[in-house]
């Protein structure tokens, strides 16, 4: 089995590191990362495969934090000329660090300036342009992706004797059934990921002018048609009528009902697979996100979330090089294999996708096969993702006002008419930050 | 007073400088960066700004947001000083008519002063989770669902309880250690004059407490706009959605988590004004009335 020849590689590789290591002069290189607990062990489990891999480079995995954290730590860092060769950025700091002009070498050009092939291609459909430039230059190497799925409780499903939904009219038609059962019959935990960005994407809808902003940020506007509201107002209902559970803006609190079995359907990442098998005590399984059928043109595929890597610039060649093996290393089928099985991520290359399938994995674990069956679902005009500056404070934005129509404190229409003046001021005032 | 002269002219200056140092470093320059990049949009790796002037300070002041954050501020600041600083005096008033076991008791509740601010909020968070807490099991009973993180109030609720819960014992140090410097003599003398407790409390104790009572009210209040930052922190789970937060929180959600540099100065700008504005009014207002001995 390749997956096991890959771990038995990287444990001997590791022993080998710690003999053989400091003997020759290799260039280091530093790569800081925001993956905790259990996703910050496998990536030291990659680290010391690379470097027991090869002679010439040696890299640093530094755990900074959350997210933000590790965008800010990067930043402040970049400033004083102390930056990592490899700073992970999330999917909502991407138009920040895109922005800037001149901070990071796009992935393209450094596999390439290392003479290393590059074929956009090789990449899974959904993951292929979203840390890219409005040309399809593949700026930020992808490296845990994730999308958002539905995961359910086979028990609570079976003792209400429905079937999971494919579209959210086929939810309203079950959801009376799983609440007579004694259950919630949903709940999610990342309203604007999972209900707005996602949204968008799985009904191939406009969410900002500029090509979804990523021709540029000026003069980029959210844009928010009827379907979004209707679907926040059939929310709004579910909630009012039991049929759905929102507690608050925090992940694990929307989470935990599910895991407890109080909640029937949970709308999650793919990357929260692992998590789950090991937590839950139910059967579970999962499937793709609903989407309205009566939205005309539903049911495109969805795109990443998660985050990527970028070489930061200002640093000499070999090591801009070392950078490049790295990536060659990462985005291998082996290595890539390993990491979807031991953290639920997606693979992000065909090939080890191709791989995993022949491994077998997938008939052990179909439920792990849906985020990236998802990602690669047809796609459309809209569904390559989205480019926004200040994209963080625009979701706190929309947290804040989702959170008033769920408590009742405003109207639907209110609460976009507010998100996308407060959006749309944001997005101006950063497209003044990336102008000189 | 002794007059004390220093041999030579400079070495006074030479014992201030550590002290104008540190001002000057953590204090000034900071504060003048703040202000320069308050004028500026900036993109936060530092290769391109643009110049705005005010448009960052009247972005902060027209945002709905903002005044609704002002107001919790204020609000959340009266609640957390009135509460820790009246629940603190009173303790103080019990504790120090305790003669037997007393030690036990001060340390009782001086015991909660060493516990760092966010911790405090990791325990607020465990009390008031919304799945397992048991204060909202216990509020439960008198049928009061509490949804920390979902309902503002009772996020606030949340955020006041832990917030007065963990300044009470440092107030309660002061206070009973200014009621024990209050001369036995002239309780004694006013006790002769007076039957009422309560009465003798607020014409003779309380006055005499003032001093410690006006340095309390300049430190809570100072504590609930700034130190209560690791309880936000930790309640909101670094996710402020529809949470209340403070000034300072607001600050740093969009400054250092949403990298937006020019309007979290603006914002700081703001906040160093209004603090300066305040201390003013302390002093000038409140401390005239205010008799040292």
């Amino acid at each position: 089995m390749a997956y096991r020849k890959t771990v038995a590689s990287l444990v001997a590789a590791a022993a080998l590191l710690g003999t053989s290591s400091a003997s020759y002069a290799a260039t280091d290189i530093s790569w800081w990362h925001a993956m905790g607990g259990r996703l910050g062990e496998v990536v030291v489990d990659i680290s010391n495969g690379f470097n027991g891999s090869q002679d010439a480079c040696q890299i640093t995995p530094v755990f900074k934090g959350t997210y933000e954290e590790t965008l800010t730590a990067g930043i402040a860092a970049f400033r004083a000329g102390e930056q990592p060769n490899i700073l992970q950025v999330f999917d909502a700091g991407a138009a920040t660090i895109i922005g800037a002009k001149g901070a990071v070498i796009p992935a393209q050009d450094i596999l390439e300036n290392a003479g290393a092939t590059f074929n956009i291609e090789d990449y899974i459909d959904g993951v292929r342009y979203f840390y890219a430039d409005s040309d399809g230059k593949m700026i930020g190497m992808p490296f845990n992706s994730s999308t958002p799925i539905l995961y359910t409780n086979e028990e609570a499903l079976k003792k209400a004797g429905v079937e999971a939904p494919k579209t959210w009219e086929e939810f309203e038609a079950i959801a009376p059934k799983l609440k007579e059962a004694g259950y919630v019959p949903l709940a999610q935990s990342h309203l604007p990921w999972i209900f707005t960005e996602n949204f968008k994407s799985r009904h191939n809808l406009q969410f900002a002018t500029n090509n979804n902003g990523y021709d540029g940020a000026e003069g980029t506007k959210l844009v928010f048609g009827e379907p979004i509201k209707n679907h926040f107002t059939a929310v709004k209902g579910w909630l009012d009528d039991g049929l759905f559970g929102y507690y608050g803006t925090g992940w694990g609190d929307n989470q935990t009902p599910f895991n407890e079995g109080k909640v029937a359907m949970w709308l999650g990442s793919s990357g929260s697979f692992g998590g789950i098998s090991k937590t839950v005590e139910f059967p579970f399984s999962a499937t793709y996100l609903p989407y309205w059928d009566s939205v005309e043109g539903a049911g495109t595929g969805t795109f990443i979330g998660g985050a990527a890597l970028f070489a930061m610039s200002g640093k000499p060649d070999e090591e801009n090089k070392c950078v490049a093996s790295f990536y060659e290393y990462l985005t291998s089928p082996e290595v890539q294999y390993m990491w979807h099985k031991e953290t639920g991520y997606v693979p992000i290359t065909n090939a080890a996708y191709e791989l995993a399938k022949k491994d077998g994995y997938y008939k052990e674990a179909p439920a792990a096969e849906i985020g990236i069956k998802q990602l690669t679902l047809p796609g459309g005009e809209w569904t390559k993702g989205y480019r926004m500056g200040f994209y963080v404070q625009i979701r706190d934005v929309m947290n804040r006002e989702y959170g008033k129509i769920m408590s009742g404190e405003t109207s639907v229409e209110d609460a976009f008419a507010t998100i996308e003046a407060e959006g749309n001021k944001l997005l101006e005032r950063f497209a003044k930050t990336t102008s000189n | 007073m002794k007059k004390v002269q220093f041999q030579s002219r400079w070495l006074p200056y030479l014992l201030l400088l550590p002290q104008l140092a540190i001002v000057t470093i953590f204090f000034l320059w900071p504060a003048a960066e703040a202000v320069q990049s308050s004028f500026y949009l900036e993109d936060p790796f530092g290769f391109g700004s643009t110049f705005v002037g005010l448009d960052n300070f009247t972005d902060t002041l027209t945002s709905s947001d903002y005044g609704r954050v002002a107001r919790f501020t204020a609000v959340f600041t009266f609640f957390v000083t009135f509460l820790s600083l009246g629940i603190a005096l009173l303790l103080a008033v019990k504790a120090d008519k305790v003669l037997r076991g007393a030690s036990a008791y001060k340390t009782l509740l001086m015991w909660v002063y060493a516990v760092a601010p966010p911790v405090a909020g990791l325990i607020g968070v465990l009390l008031f989770d919304q799945h397992v807490g048991p204060m909202v099991d216990f509020f439960a009973m008198f049928g009061w669902k509490m949804q920390i993180g979902v309902d503002y109030f009772d996020t606030s609720f949340a955020m006041l309880t832990t917030a007065v819960w963990k300044q009470i014992p440092v107030n309660f140090i002061f206070f009973l250690s200014g009621l024990q410097g209050i001369s036995k003599s002239v309780q004694e003398a006013a006790s002769i004059d007076c039957r009422s407790g309560l009465r003798r409390f607020w014409t003779v104790t309380f006055p005499l407490l003032a001093p410690t009572g006006f340095f309390l009210l300049i430190i809570n209040i100072t504590y609930a706009f700034f130190d209560t930052f690791g309880i936000v922190d930790v309640i909101v789970k670094n996710e402020p959605g529809n949470n209340p937060v403070t000034l300072v929180y607001k600050v740093y959600l969009d400054g250092f988590r949403g990298n937006d540099l020019g309007g979290s100065s603006a914002q700081s700008v703001i906040l160093m004004a209004m603090v300066f504005i305040l201390t003013i009014i302390q002093f000038r207002l409140i401390e005239r009335r205010v008799h040292y001995t």
